[in-house]
């Protein structure tokens, strides 16, 4: 048995799985602290099916939660990006093309230090320690708390990035470290962008990763927890503290792969309709859509292979107004005390889905008063918003099947204008927790190789078979394994035409396992 | 278009990576550096090639080296218009306008920079009408222009002037220094009269980039094919569909070398492609067979946005679409040829044009 856990903005989703047959399945609150909305949906698991949690072989939580933080800019870290760059780099500071109320969430200070490498291994300049320690002094009394380092190449060469880590770790011993060349890949802007995110999330990540780990032995379950990544594969709990970024995508990426086994069909448009937003994507022969190249996250630009989603402020807990309006502010995780259904004062979406008898949730008898007019308005418009955003996904003149989940997809009527018909599987509400339940295995290689001439290709086939391997022994069904990176860059400064490659394999988790 | 706005950067360094053939630059490095420069120094006014009087003084600037370098050593905040600066003073001319030596995400941009550092005018045209590798391989070579005396300088404030007996030894010498300087070097070459610029430059080109952008958006927003729209406007046509399996890439003698394979899907599939490389797409092979060659462009897009990828931003798993699109008829001639077909990058073959 495995339990797959989908901890949203709103809403709080749990799965218990035997293969891929869903044995329960409970939705509750998403809870300030999060770990108690946990605790709540282990015991709902618990009452609807009772099972034994030493019979639980794993456990996967896919969060939003890293994500929502960047894009609502809140609780992030006051961080600093030291760029390793001199005198090279000056004519693109770090975070220079960052929607500016961001780098004002993460106090954005940053740093243009003398360092760096040339593509041959040789020193743009030396690493200029007493800078160094100049800046950590200033970031000191600034109140950093998070330091996100990225060196020129430091892909292909991490020296500076680790001194000027023990440099300032030296000085400021309570701040987190972020290194870019652990994080991303070629390309100096794309990756340091992803290491100032990480960095600014490190903090709220410890917190998290704490809380849900705690929840879960409290619930007295002894199998390993995994976090879902942005590629569908899973992490376990000591990467997520250390890596929250590769988190982003995984809500998309899981409610996708979710409906994807619930609906059966294989290209279809997906609409996830959560408490505070409506995710779209676009599933083409089984797989996600990718994002282009120049789609960012909240407006920064990484190069993190991840879906292409769009989302628009509209979900359950979607405020509602007059004349009218749905969204783009939600009540978030205070639903169930702010809702009309649950005696509060605030006109939700969810009230609109239960007084057109859409939903039963809470009591119905507190929006019996709402005017049939405003109802019918709140439900066109809805329909009217997403099937813009379906319309806007879709590339091609062929309509596109609709596939509905997530809990807030009560909201949308049998049919969208334009769309066809809207697909609601069956525990279509609790998509993204199989989704994270049914993550796949990864494994991966990332190591230098030295090339002889004409053996390029046998190496490369070593290194992605290394890759299969040990997805398959980190419990990956071997017939599902399949390469989804692949990742060269030439070391020049080493003999023998040595080469840095990194593959990643995955796969199916062994079913039964 | 009569002057170039932060506004329209986004559309002309869309249009210009598609022109760039794989080469010339990331554009987004590219749309931010001109932000940075607009922003601070003002529009730059585009003038018209025809509009040139005969005794202008018109110097091309660019980036030399090699793509995969620049997406990680960015410029200094000087460096750009240093280049400009030093040949100037070389000359000991007054120039009059900042030109185009080629079209390329970084390289229809980075003359904006340096025409708004120094305050002067860009003229809408380039001197290939797309990207090519090396320095001589410009329209104006075909006119006996000199590319020297030119200047090139690094981010460090090394410059140097060059003064060559031919433009292949201007090619020669610069790659050699630009190498040492970490194969990222700001170039200034091509000083030419506002005569022989009408004459030797391809005319509209960041004209050509800012349409065909725009083409590609609004496909996008119409859920129309933006490849189509390109692959119209340009005259050209679709070589292949598919997913990019395999890149080998390295940084050689001062050039992002290597080949991409990808696997046919669509219509394509069971077919393979492989496109070869030096910094710009220089052959197309479909199953062994060659399809399109230079001088020709060819050029790769994402499948569905119609975004035009660079060799250096290739990466597996990635779908794109390559087309083929006709070159400037003068790269066509015996002269053209010789400087920039197949033969020159050792395929020996005739050049394998757009009419297939």
């Amino acid at each position: 048995m495995r339990i797959g856990i989908d901890v949203g903005g709103t809403n709080t989703d749990a799965v218990l799985l035997d293969g891929r047959q869903v044995l329960a399945s409970v939705k509750t609150s998403t809870t300030a602290d999060v770990t108690s909305g946990i605790v709540a949906a282990i015991d709902g698991l618990q009452r609807q099916r009772a099972f034994d949690p030493a019979a639980v072989r794993a456990v996967m939580i896919g969060t939003t939660h890293f994500i929502n933080a960047l894009v609502e800019a809140h609780r992030l870290a006051p961080t600093a990006a030291v760029r390793l760059s001199l005198p090279a780099g000056a004519s693109l500071p770090p975070m220079v093309d960052w929607p500016q109320r961001l780098v004002d969430a993460v106090s954005g200070r940053s740093y243009l230090v003398h360092g760096g490498h040339e593509f041959d291994g040789r020193h743009i300049a030396e690493l200029d320690e007493s800078e160094l320690r100049k800046a950590a002094d200033d970031m000191g009394e600034a109140g950093v708390r998070s330091v996100a380092i990225t060196s020129v190449f430091s892909p292909v060469n991490a020296e500076f990035e680790t001194r000027a880590a023990e440099i300032i770790g030296a000085q400021l011993p309570d701040v987190a470290i972020s290194l870019s060349h652990e994080i991303g890949r070629i390309g100096l802007l794309e990756r340091e962008n992803a290491t100032v995110i990480n960095a600014a999330l490190r903090e709220l990540a410890a917190h998290i990763v704490d809380g849900l780990a705690a929840s879960v032995t409290g619930a007295g379950i002894t199998a390993p927890l995994y976090l879902s990544q942005n590629d569908g594969t899973l992490m376990d709990v000591d990467f997520a503290r250390r890596y929250p970024v590769a988190t982003f995508a995984s809500g998309p990426t899981n409610s996708m792969r979710g409906a994807a086994v619930l609906s059966g069909l294989d290209t279809c448009a997906v609409v996830d309709v959560g408490g505070t937003t409506s995710d779209v994507g676009v599933l083409r022969q089984g797989f996600p859509r990718e994002a282009t190249t120049d789609v960012s996250v909240a407006g920064i630009r990484t190069n993190f292979r991840m879906p292409d989603v769009l989302s628009i402020g509209l979900g359950g807990g979607s405020r509602v107004r007059g004349n009218v309006t749905v969204g783009p502010d939600s009540v978030g995780y205070e639903l169930t005390s702010k809702a009309l259904v649950f005696g509060g004062d605030t006109l939700t979406a969810t009230d609109i889905a239960v007084a057109a008898g859409r939903a039963d949730i809470g009591d119905a008898s507190l929006v019996a008063h709402l005017d049939r007019s405003l109802v019918r308005a709140a439900l066109d418009k809805i329909a009217a918003d997403v099937s813009d955003v379906v319309e806007r996904m879709r590339t091609s003149a062929e309509p596109l099947p609709v596939v509905a989940v997530g809990g807030g997809s009560v909201l949308l009527p049998e049919e969208l204008a334009g769309c066809g018909e809207v697909h609601r599987p069956e525990n279509y509400a609790v998509a993204n927790a199989i989704g994270a339940a049914i993550a796949q295995i990864g494994g991966e290689v990332d190591r230098v190789y030295v090339i002889e001439p004409g053996r390029r290709e046998s190496v490369v086939d070593e290194a992605k078979q290394e890759a299969v391997d040990r997805a398959v022994a980190a419990g990956a069904s071997p017939a599902s394994v399949g390469i989804v990176d692949f990742d060269e860059v030439p070391i020049p400064y080493l003999p023998g035409n040595a080469t840095r490659i990194r593959v990643k394999a995955v796969g199916d988790l062994q079913l039964g396992v | 278009m009569r002057e170039i706005t932060e506004h329209d950067l986004a559309d002309i360094a869309r249009g210009a990576a598609i022109l760039g053939t794989g080469g010339g630059g990331d554009p987004y490095i590219g749309r931010l550096l001109a932000a940075s420069a607009v922003r601070s120094d003002g529009p730059v006014p585009l003038v018209p090639l025809a509009e040139l009087d005969d005794d202008a003084v018109v110097l091309p600037v660019a980036m030399m080296g090699a793509p995969t370098v620049m997406v990680e050593k960015l410029p200094s905040a000087e460096q750009v218009g240093l280049a400009a600066r030093t040949l100037a003073g070389y000359l000991g001319k007054e120039l009059t306008h900042i030109a185009c030596a080629e079209a390329g995400g970084v390289n229809s941009l980075i003359p904006v920079v340096a025409a708004a550092q120094l305050g002067l005018p860009l003229v809408d045209a380039d001197g290939m009408g797309r990207a090519f590798p090396e320095l001589q391989m410009v329209l104006p070579t075909l006119y006996g222009i000199r590319a020297t005396p030119m200047s090139i300088a690094d981010e460090k404030g090394n410059r140097g002037v060059l003064d060559t007996v031919d433009n292949h030894w201007a090619e020669r010498l610069a790659r050699s220094a630009t190498i040492d300087m970490g194969c990222s070097a700001m170039i200034s070459n091509y000083a030419m009269s506002g005569a022989q610029a009408r004459e030797a430059l391809v005319p509209g080109t960041l004209s050509l980039c800012a349409e065909l952008g725009a083409l590609v958006r609004a496909a996008r927003s119409e859920h129309a094919d933006p490849v189509d729209r390109v692959v119209s406007r340009l005259g050209g046509r679709r070589l292949f569909s598919g997913k990019v399996v395999d890149v080998a890439r390295r940084t050689v003698t001062g050039f992002a070398r290597g080949e991409a394979r990808l696997s046919g899907m669509d219509g394509d599939s069971g077919a393979e492609l492989v496109l070869r490389f030096q910094n710009e797409h220089l052959v197309a092979e479909r199953d062994g067979v060659v399809e399109a060659s230079v001088p020709d462009l060819i050029c790769t897009l994402e499948r569905e946005s119609g975004e035009a990828v660079t060799t250096e931003g290739l990466r597996y798993g990635q779908r794109v679409t390559v087309i083929a699109a006709p070159a400037d008829p003068r790269w066509h001639t015996p002269e053209g040829i010789a400087l920039a077909g197949p033969r020159y990058f050792g395929y020996d073959i005739d050049p394998i044009g757009v009419a297939g």
